[in-house]
């Protein structure tokens, strides 16, 4: 059973607790946008096989959004942090790195 | 390779000279250099496209690679359903295609797919879904789709094991479609990749896809781990890996990966002879040839590509047919396992030309690829061989999205996500 742990109240969630938001840090389009561009930000999505930053909501819990950084490919939770971050911030990158070699 | 024909003549001469005359069902070829049309992925969807596109359309230069073995994906992790009773006309022309086909595949393909038109009844269990299915009903007379509605004395006489009084969700009535049914799912894509191996067409297995080498805007061929073949058109036909596939092709896809499970039982005599979907309480159930109870339930919620989905889901489903189907409660279950499927937004497959010239992509079935096998396969192999999707495919272009033309299955269609 996946497990994340809320920026926000500090409880370990299960899955039961949460619900899933889909892929994290895109931007809204706004009114003067093509319809490209609009096309991306409603149904295009990166859907990797590795590391996916999503977002949670902590549903049966405190009820906040949150993000997470998770692999798809193993399950393995990289780290949670605050919906208001605009991109994964250093710490959870780093955890990443060390746990992969890699960066997303 | 040249296949020889199966048939009850077959079995009597072989059983005669110790069975020592049955060939190999599909080759084993090196791949070769080039190829006029490469199908990526070989589950049904892929092996159906390449046969049709022998068969029907007269391409025979053509390559299916498999980066496992043949429908070790989500063809032989499904629960073997099929039927046509969707509310929206252009899923129910492709998907009544597909079940025209099942039919007489074993025939056209002269291996027994053991198709059973055992018929789907799809419970009705509240006000609203009863409305629902009243409307689908009406538009599948519309669409020549053959279902209706039954009371709930037809229900319980077409599956007595049923507990149609609730106690939280009593069955109010039923969408019944009677050549709906089960096929065996393996022995479907055994039978498209014998019918392409004898036509010629190389079913590559352990081939696994690295990269799309393209020239100006243009597919030119593709890297694997069995060395560089050129192609003049490509079909990615991955299900789940959709989205990898095309990150190599350089395009994103509205698409997500998520988790499906399914699970049977312990083999039990023989007790239902329907396909019971339960949409409401969310489960699903037939019963095998070998009599195991087959059963599926909810996808999970989140990206995943790990073919194992929640534990909690399986207790829900569990929970959801115990209360529907009293009699098996005490049944022990033998197996459980998941497949990846790829949801679009509007929950209707993409079978599309891509951003990059020559490829093209069939992918988006989510939870109902199985009984879109040869109608997938069929339409897909028409757009190869035109270059521009025929009137099954022409409403599950790419651009639908953009153009905010969908297909909307997730809201109307009476289907079990």
């Amino acid at each position: 059973m996946l497990y994340l742990k809320c920026p926000y109240c500090g409880q370990m969630a299960d899955e039961t607790e949460l619900a899933s938001g889909g892929q994290a840090h895109l931007r809204r389009e706004g009114p003067d946008s093509s319809d490209s561009a609009f096309e991306a930000y409603l149904f295009l999505r990166d859907n990797p096989r590795g590391v996916h930053f999503e977002r949670w909501r902590h549903a049966y819990g405190c009820g906040k959004w949150f993000h997470a950084a998770r692999c798809t490919r193993t399950l393995e939770v990289f780290g949670t942090y605050r919906a208001q971050m605009g991109a994964p911030p250093q710490d959870i990158l780093a955890a990443i790195a060390a746990r992969r070699g890699e960066t997303a | 390779m040249p296949t020889k024909r199966y048939s009850a003549f077959a079995i009597a001469r072989e059983a005669l000279r110790h069975h020592a005359g049955w060939a190999r069902a599909w080759g084993n070829p090196v791949p070769k250099s080039h190829y006029d049309v490469i199908v990526v992925g070989g589950g049904g969807h892929g092996l159906a496209t390449a046969y049709y596109l022998g068969r029907t359309f007269g391409i025979g230069n053509v390559a299916v690679l498999e980066k496992g073995w043949l429908g070790g994906g989500n063809t032989g992790r499904n629960t073997t359903i099929i039927r046509s009773n969707y509310l929206q006309d252009p899923s129910a022309a492709i998907y009544e295609k597909a079940r025209t086909l099942y039919e007489t595949l074993s025939q056209e393909l002269n291996m027994n797919v053991m198709f059973s038109p055992r018929g789907v009844m799809m419970l009705a269990q509240t006000e609203h879904e009863l409305r629902g299915y009243i409307r689908t009903a009406q538009a599948n007379a519309l669409q020549g789709v053959e279902t209706k509605m039954i009371p709930p004395e037809r229900v319980r006489q077409l599956c007595p094991i049923l507990n149609t009084d609730g106690p939280r969700y009593p069955v109010l009535g039923a969408l019944w479609q009677p050549r709906a049914g089960t096929a065996r799912h393996d022995a479907v894509a055994w039978g498209y990749a014998r019918g392409c191996s004898g036509m010629g067409i190389d079913i590559l297995q352990n081939c696994e896809v690295t990269a799309i080498r393209q020239k100006g805007g243009q597919v030119t061929g593709v890297e694997t781990s069995r060395g560089a073949i050129t192609c003049k058109k490509l079909a990615i036909v991955v299900a789940g890996h959709s989205g990898v596939l095309a990150r190599m092709a350089g395009f994103r896809l509205p698409v997500e990966s998520v988790a499906l499970q399914a699970m049977v039982s312990e083999p039990v005599k023989p007790c239902m002879n329907v396909v019971v979907m339960a949409n409401t309480v969310h489960g699903y159930m037939s019963q095998s040839d070998k009599g195991e109870m087959v059963i599926g339930g909810g996808a999970d919620g989140f990206n995943n590509y790990t073919q194992r989905g929640s534990f909690h889901h399986i207790e829900e489903t569990v929970r959801a047919l115990c209360e529907t189907f009293p009699i098996i409660s005490r049944l022990k279950m033998l197996r459980q396992w998941g497949g990846i499927v790829d949801m679009t937004g509007d929950r209707s497959p993409i079978i599309s030309k891509t951003p990059l010239g020559g490829c093209f992509v069939n992918c988006g079935w989510g939870t109902g690829g199985f009984k879109s096998i040869p109608g997938s396969g069929w339409a897909m192999a028409q757009m190869i061989a035109r270059g521009e999707p025929g009137p099954l495919a022409a409403e599950f272009g790419l651009e639908r999205f953009r153009e905010g033309r969908f297909v909307d299955e997730s809201v109307a269609a009476g289907v079990a996500h």
